[in-house]
Protein backbone atom coordinates (compact mmCIF):
# COMPACT_ATOMS: atom_id res chain seq x y z
CA UNK A 1 0.00 0.00 0.00
CA UNK A 2 2.81 2.41 0.91
CA UNK A 3 4.46 1.61 -2.41
CA UNK A 4 1.34 2.55 -4.33
CA UNK A 5 1.03 5.80 -2.36
CA UNK A 6 4.64 6.66 -3.15
CA UNK A 7 4.07 5.97 -6.84
CA UNK A 8 0.90 8.08 -6.94
CA UNK A 9 2.52 10.96 -5.03
CA UNK A 10 5.52 10.81 -7.37
CA UNK A 11 3.17 10.87 -10.35
CA UNK A 12 1.22 13.88 -9.06
CA UNK A 13 4.40 15.86 -8.40
CA UNK A 14 5.74 14.87 -11.81
CA UNK A 15 2.58 16.16 -13.46
CA UNK A 16 2.96 19.42 -11.54
CA UNK A 17 6.47 19.88 -12.96
CA UNK A 18 5.11 19.26 -16.46
CA UNK A 19 2.30 21.78 -16.23
CA UNK A 20 3.82 24.15 -13.65
CA UNK A 21 6.34 26.00 -15.80
CA UNK A 22 3.60 26.99 -18.20
CA UNK A 23 1.14 28.02 -15.48
CA UNK A 24 3.72 30.32 -13.92
CA UNK A 25 4.84 31.81 -17.22
CA UNK A 26 1.35 32.41 -18.64
CA UNK A 27 0.75 34.96 -15.86
CA UNK A 28 3.02 37.38 -17.66
CA UNK A 29 1.43 39.34 -20.49
CA UNK A 30 4.66 40.13 -22.28
CA UNK A 31 7.62 37.86 -21.92
CA UNK A 32 10.76 39.97 -21.29
CA UNK A 33 13.54 39.43 -23.89
CA UNK A 34 15.92 37.98 -21.33
CA UNK A 35 13.34 35.41 -20.28
CA UNK A 36 12.72 34.66 -23.93
CA UNK A 37 16.48 34.19 -24.53
CA UNK A 38 16.61 31.94 -21.47
CA UNK A 39 13.72 29.83 -22.72
CA UNK A 40 15.30 29.49 -26.14
CA UNK A 41 18.39 28.09 -24.45
CA UNK A 42 16.42 25.46 -22.49
CA UNK A 43 16.48 22.49 -24.88
CA UNK A 44 20.21 22.55 -25.62
CA UNK A 45 21.04 23.30 -21.98
CA UNK A 46 18.97 20.49 -20.47
CA UNK A 47 19.80 17.89 -23.09
CA UNK A 48 23.53 18.64 -22.73
CA UNK A 49 23.36 17.75 -19.03
CA UNK A 50 22.03 14.30 -19.94
CA UNK A 51 25.12 13.63 -22.07
CA UNK A 52 28.14 15.48 -20.61
CA UNK A 53 28.45 13.70 -17.23
CA UNK A 54 28.53 10.36 -19.11
CA UNK A 55 31.98 11.40 -20.35
CA UNK A 56 33.27 11.28 -16.76
CA UNK A 57 32.36 7.66 -16.12
CA UNK A 58 32.58 5.86 -19.47
CA UNK A 59 35.42 4.28 -21.41
CA UNK A 60 37.08 5.07 -24.75
CA UNK A 61 34.55 3.03 -26.77
CA UNK A 62 31.64 5.18 -25.59
CA UNK A 63 33.53 8.44 -26.13
CA UNK A 64 34.61 7.48 -29.66
CA UNK A 65 31.03 6.44 -30.47
CA UNK A 66 29.70 9.76 -29.18
CA UNK A 67 32.25 11.78 -31.16
CA UNK A 68 31.54 9.78 -34.34
CA UNK A 69 27.80 10.30 -33.90
CA UNK A 70 28.31 14.00 -33.22
CA UNK A 71 30.35 14.42 -36.42
CA UNK A 72 27.71 12.63 -38.49
CA UNK A 73 25.09 14.95 -36.96
CA UNK A 74 26.86 17.95 -38.50
CA UNK A 75 25.99 16.71 -42.00
CA UNK A 76 23.18 14.20 -41.65
CA UNK A 77 19.88 13.73 -39.88
CA UNK A 78 19.01 12.24 -36.54
CA UNK A 79 18.53 8.64 -37.67
CA UNK A 80 21.87 8.35 -39.50
CA UNK A 81 23.57 9.96 -36.53
CA UNK A 82 21.94 7.56 -34.08
CA UNK A 83 22.70 4.43 -36.13
CA UNK A 84 26.33 5.50 -36.54
CA UNK A 85 26.70 5.91 -32.81
CA UNK A 86 25.00 2.61 -31.99
CA UNK A 87 26.98 0.58 -34.54
CA UNK A 88 30.27 2.23 -33.59
CA UNK A 89 29.56 1.42 -29.96
CA UNK A 90 28.76 -2.25 -30.56
CA UNK A 91 31.83 -2.75 -32.78
CA UNK A 92 34.23 -0.84 -30.50
CA UNK A 93 33.08 -2.69 -27.41
CA UNK A 94 34.11 -5.94 -29.05
CA UNK A 95 37.67 -4.67 -29.18
CA UNK A 96 37.97 -2.24 -26.29
CA UNK A 97 35.82 -3.98 -23.72
CA UNK B 1 -8.32 21.52 -39.36
CA UNK B 2 -10.45 18.86 -41.09
CA UNK B 3 -10.81 15.47 -39.48
CA UNK B 4 -9.01 13.84 -42.40
CA UNK B 5 -6.15 16.26 -41.98
CA UNK B 6 -5.99 15.69 -38.23
CA UNK B 7 -5.83 11.94 -38.78
CA UNK B 8 -2.94 12.33 -41.18
CA UNK B 9 -1.11 14.59 -38.74
CA UNK B 10 -1.74 12.10 -35.93
CA UNK B 11 -0.10 9.28 -37.89
CA UNK B 12 2.74 11.59 -38.90
CA UNK B 13 3.34 12.12 -35.19
CA UNK B 14 3.31 8.37 -34.58
CA UNK B 15 5.85 7.85 -37.35
CA UNK B 16 8.09 10.62 -36.00
CA UNK B 17 8.06 8.74 -32.69
CA UNK B 18 9.44 5.49 -34.12
CA UNK B 19 13.19 6.28 -33.87
CA UNK B 20 12.61 7.40 -30.29
CA UNK B 21 10.73 4.22 -29.47
CA UNK B 22 13.58 2.14 -30.87
CA UNK B 23 16.04 4.05 -28.69
CA UNK B 24 13.84 3.85 -25.60
CA UNK B 25 12.78 0.17 -25.81
CA UNK B 26 15.83 -1.13 -23.93
CA UNK B 27 15.21 1.30 -21.10
CA UNK B 28 11.53 0.51 -20.84
CA UNK B 29 12.29 -3.21 -20.70
CA UNK B 30 15.17 -2.67 -18.29
CA UNK B 31 12.92 -0.68 -16.00
CA UNK B 32 10.34 -3.47 -15.87
CA UNK B 33 13.01 -6.06 -15.17
CA UNK B 34 14.77 -4.01 -12.48
CA UNK B 35 11.52 -2.99 -10.82
CA UNK B 36 10.43 -6.60 -10.32
CA UNK B 37 13.98 -7.47 -9.32
CA UNK B 38 13.84 -4.76 -6.62
CA UNK B 39 10.71 -6.18 -5.10
CA UNK B 40 7.88 -4.36 -6.88
CA UNK B 41 4.98 -6.43 -8.14
CA UNK B 42 4.38 -6.52 -11.88
CA UNK B 43 1.27 -4.38 -11.37
CA UNK B 44 3.22 -1.77 -9.41
CA UNK B 45 5.92 -1.62 -12.10
CA UNK B 46 3.29 -1.05 -14.79
CA UNK B 47 1.48 1.50 -12.61
CA UNK B 48 4.72 3.41 -12.21
CA UNK B 49 5.33 3.58 -15.96
CA UNK B 50 1.69 4.48 -16.62
CA UNK B 51 1.44 7.31 -14.08
CA UNK B 52 4.94 8.80 -13.80
CA UNK B 53 6.02 8.20 -17.42
CA UNK B 54 9.58 9.43 -16.86
CA UNK B 55 12.38 6.89 -17.26
CA UNK B 56 15.19 8.40 -15.22
CA UNK B 57 12.95 9.20 -12.25
CA UNK B 58 11.43 5.71 -12.32
CA UNK B 59 14.91 4.17 -12.25
CA UNK B 60 15.85 6.33 -9.29
CA UNK B 61 12.57 5.42 -7.60
CA UNK B 62 13.03 1.65 -7.82
CA UNK B 63 16.65 2.01 -6.80
CA UNK B 64 15.45 3.63 -3.56
CA UNK B 65 12.58 1.17 -3.06
CA UNK B 66 15.25 -1.54 -2.84
CA UNK B 67 16.83 0.21 0.14
CA UNK B 68 15.14 1.15 3.38
CA UNK B 69 14.53 4.82 2.67
CA UNK B 70 11.67 6.98 3.94
CA UNK B 71 8.71 7.32 1.55
CA UNK B 72 8.94 11.12 1.61
CA UNK B 73 12.53 10.99 0.42
CA UNK B 74 11.67 8.63 -2.44
CA UNK B 75 8.87 10.94 -3.55
CA UNK B 76 11.20 13.92 -3.29
CA UNK B 77 13.87 12.18 -5.37
CA UNK B 78 11.35 11.45 -8.12
CA UNK B 79 10.34 15.11 -8.01
CA UNK B 80 13.98 16.27 -8.13
CA UNK B 81 14.80 14.15 -11.17
CA UNK B 82 11.68 15.40 -12.96
CA UNK B 83 12.12 19.03 -11.99
CA UNK B 84 13.65 19.80 -15.38
CA UNK B 85 10.15 19.47 -16.89
CA UNK B 86 9.32 22.88 -15.40
CA UNK B 87 11.66 24.33 -18.00
CA UNK B 88 10.15 22.29 -20.85
CA UNK B 89 6.69 23.29 -19.72
CA UNK B 90 7.48 27.00 -19.70
CA UNK B 91 9.22 26.82 -23.08
CA UNK B 92 6.80 24.67 -25.09
CA UNK B 93 3.66 25.87 -23.30
CA UNK B 94 3.90 29.07 -25.33
CA UNK B 95 3.00 27.02 -28.40
CA UNK B 96 0.03 25.25 -26.75
CA UNK B 97 -1.64 28.54 -25.83
CA UNK B 98 -4.40 28.37 -28.46
CA UNK B 99 -5.51 24.80 -27.67
CA UNK B 100 -8.54 24.14 -25.44
CA UNK B 101 -7.49 23.57 -21.83
CA UNK B 102 -8.33 19.84 -21.81
CA UNK B 103 -5.98 19.31 -24.75
CA UNK B 104 -3.32 21.35 -22.95
CA UNK B 105 -3.76 19.25 -19.81
CA UNK B 106 -3.30 16.04 -21.84
CA UNK B 107 -0.33 17.51 -23.70
CA UNK B 108 1.47 18.40 -20.47
CA UNK B 109 1.00 14.85 -19.16
CA UNK B 110 2.77 13.55 -22.28
CA UNK B 111 5.64 16.06 -22.01
CA UNK B 112 8.70 13.80 -21.75
CA UNK B 113 12.30 14.65 -22.80
CA UNK B 114 12.05 13.33 -26.36
CA UNK B 115 8.50 14.63 -26.76
CA UNK B 116 9.65 18.09 -25.76
CA UNK B 117 12.68 17.99 -28.04
CA UNK B 118 10.70 16.78 -31.04
CA UNK B 119 7.97 19.36 -30.44
CA UNK B 120 10.60 22.11 -30.34
CA UNK B 121 12.11 20.72 -33.52
CA UNK B 122 8.65 20.81 -35.10
CA UNK B 123 8.32 24.47 -34.10
CA UNK B 124 11.77 25.12 -35.55
CA UNK B 125 10.76 23.56 -38.88
CA UNK B 126 7.14 24.61 -39.35
CA UNK B 127 6.71 27.54 -36.96
CA UNK B 128 4.12 25.73 -34.80
CA UNK B 129 3.10 22.41 -33.32
CA UNK B 130 -0.37 20.89 -33.80
CA UNK B 131 -2.29 18.88 -31.23
CA UNK B 132 -2.99 15.90 -33.53
CA UNK B 133 0.70 15.50 -34.37
CA UNK B 134 1.71 15.97 -30.72
CA UNK B 135 -0.87 13.45 -29.52
CA UNK B 136 0.21 10.91 -32.15
CA UNK B 137 3.78 11.00 -30.98
CA UNK B 138 2.89 11.21 -27.29
CA UNK B 139 0.49 8.27 -27.33
CA UNK B 140 2.89 6.14 -29.37
CA UNK B 141 5.62 6.77 -26.77
CA UNK B 142 3.22 6.27 -23.86
CA UNK B 143 1.62 3.01 -25.00
CA UNK B 144 4.96 1.42 -25.86
CA UNK B 145 6.52 2.64 -22.61
CA UNK B 146 3.79 1.02 -20.49
CA UNK B 147 3.91 -2.19 -22.56
CA UNK B 148 7.69 -2.35 -22.10
CA UNK B 149 7.37 -2.25 -18.32
CA UNK B 150 5.01 -5.24 -18.55
CA UNK B 151 7.23 -7.19 -20.95
CA UNK B 152 10.40 -6.26 -19.07
CA UNK B 153 8.89 -7.46 -15.82
CA UNK B 154 7.83 -10.74 -17.43
CA UNK B 155 10.90 -11.56 -19.52
CA UNK B 156 13.66 -9.23 -18.38
CA UNK B 157 15.86 -11.86 -16.88
CA UNK B 158 16.28 -13.55 -20.26
CA UNK B 159 18.67 -10.80 -21.49
CA UNK B 160 21.96 -11.98 -20.09
CA UNK B 161 24.39 -9.37 -21.42
CA UNK B 162 22.79 -6.04 -22.36
CA UNK B 163 26.19 -4.24 -22.50
CA UNK B 164 27.38 -6.30 -25.47
CA UNK B 165 24.47 -4.89 -27.45
CA UNK B 166 25.29 -1.33 -26.36
CA UNK B 167 21.82 -1.04 -24.85
CA UNK B 168 22.96 0.91 -21.83
CA UNK B 169 24.48 3.72 -23.86
CA UNK B 170 21.83 4.37 -26.52
CA UNK B 171 20.13 7.19 -24.64
CA UNK B 172 23.21 9.44 -24.32
CA UNK B 173 23.79 9.04 -28.08
CA UNK B 174 20.17 9.89 -28.71
CA UNK B 175 20.30 12.97 -26.46
CA UNK B 176 23.49 14.16 -28.17
CA UNK B 177 21.66 13.97 -31.49
CA UNK B 178 18.95 16.21 -30.07
CA UNK B 179 21.53 18.69 -28.77
CA UNK B 180 22.98 18.89 -32.29
CA UNK B 181 19.54 19.54 -33.79
CA UNK B 182 19.41 22.87 -31.98
CA UNK B 183 22.75 24.18 -33.22
CA UNK B 184 21.13 26.95 -35.33
CA UNK B 185 19.72 28.67 -32.25
CA UNK B 186 21.32 31.87 -30.91
CA UNK B 187 24.12 31.28 -28.36
CA UNK B 188 24.00 27.51 -28.94
CA UNK B 189 27.71 26.83 -28.41
CA UNK B 190 28.22 28.93 -25.25
CA UNK B 191 25.02 27.46 -23.78
CA UNK B 192 26.14 23.89 -24.50
CA UNK B 193 29.62 24.51 -23.09
CA UNK B 194 28.28 26.16 -19.93
CA UNK B 195 25.75 23.38 -19.37
CA UNK B 196 28.32 20.68 -20.02
CA UNK B 197 30.77 22.21 -17.55
CA UNK B 198 28.03 22.92 -15.01
CA UNK B 199 26.55 19.45 -15.16
CA UNK B 200 29.93 17.74 -14.86
CA UNK B 201 30.90 19.84 -11.86
CA UNK B 202 27.52 19.29 -10.21
CA UNK B 203 27.75 15.57 -10.94
CA UNK B 204 31.11 15.42 -9.18
CA UNK B 205 30.43 17.72 -6.24
CA UNK B 206 26.67 17.69 -5.63
CA UNK B 207 25.71 14.36 -7.09
CA UNK B 208 23.00 12.91 -9.29
CA UNK B 209 20.21 13.86 -10.04
CA UNK B 210 20.99 17.53 -9.31
CA UNK B 211 23.49 17.75 -12.14
CA UNK B 212 20.56 18.01 -14.57
CA UNK B 213 18.88 21.04 -13.01
CA UNK B 214 22.13 22.77 -11.98
CA UNK B 215 23.89 22.18 -15.30
CA UNK B 216 20.88 23.39 -17.28
CA UNK B 217 20.66 26.44 -15.05
CA UNK B 218 24.27 27.34 -15.91
CA UNK B 219 23.52 27.39 -19.65
CA UNK B 220 20.18 29.15 -19.26
CA UNK B 221 21.60 31.82 -16.94
CA UNK B 222 24.37 32.45 -19.45
CA UNK B 223 21.80 32.96 -22.23
CA UNK B 224 19.80 35.34 -20.04
CA UNK B 225 22.91 37.38 -19.21
CA UNK B 226 24.32 37.66 -22.72
CA UNK B 227 23.58 41.11 -24.13
CA UNK B 228 23.06 39.66 -27.62
CA UNK B 229 19.69 40.66 -28.99
CA UNK B 230 17.70 37.87 -30.48
CA UNK B 231 17.43 37.96 -34.24
CA UNK B 232 13.77 37.87 -35.10
CA UNK B 233 12.61 37.21 -38.66
CA UNK B 234 11.82 40.95 -38.87
CA UNK B 235 15.40 41.90 -37.90
CA UNK B 236 16.67 39.51 -40.49
CA UNK B 237 14.41 41.01 -43.16
CA UNK B 238 15.53 44.52 -42.22
CA UNK B 239 19.20 43.59 -42.43
CA UNK B 240 18.57 42.00 -45.79
CA UNK B 241 16.80 45.17 -46.94
CA UNK B 242 19.64 47.42 -45.83
CA UNK B 243 22.21 45.32 -47.62
CA UNK B 244 20.34 45.82 -50.86
CA UNK B 245 22.58 48.03 -53.07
Amino acid sequence: MTTILIIVAGAVLTYLTRIGGHLVLSRFENVPPRVEAALDAVPAAVLTTLVAPELLSTGPAEIVALVAAGLVALRRGMLEMFLTGAIALIVLRQFMG
Amino acid sequence: MSEENAKREFWRGVRAGIPIIVAVVPFGLLFGALAVDNGLSLGQAVLMSATIFGGASQMVGIELFGQKISPALIVFSIFAVNFRHVLYSAAIGRHFARWPSVKQAVAFFLLTDPQYAEAERRVEETGKVGFAWYLGMGLALYVTWVAEALLGGLFGRLISNPEALGLDFLLPIYFLGLVMEFRQRPLWLPVVLASAAGSMLAYKFVGSPWHVSLGALAGIALAACMPAKRQTPRDLAMTAERSEP
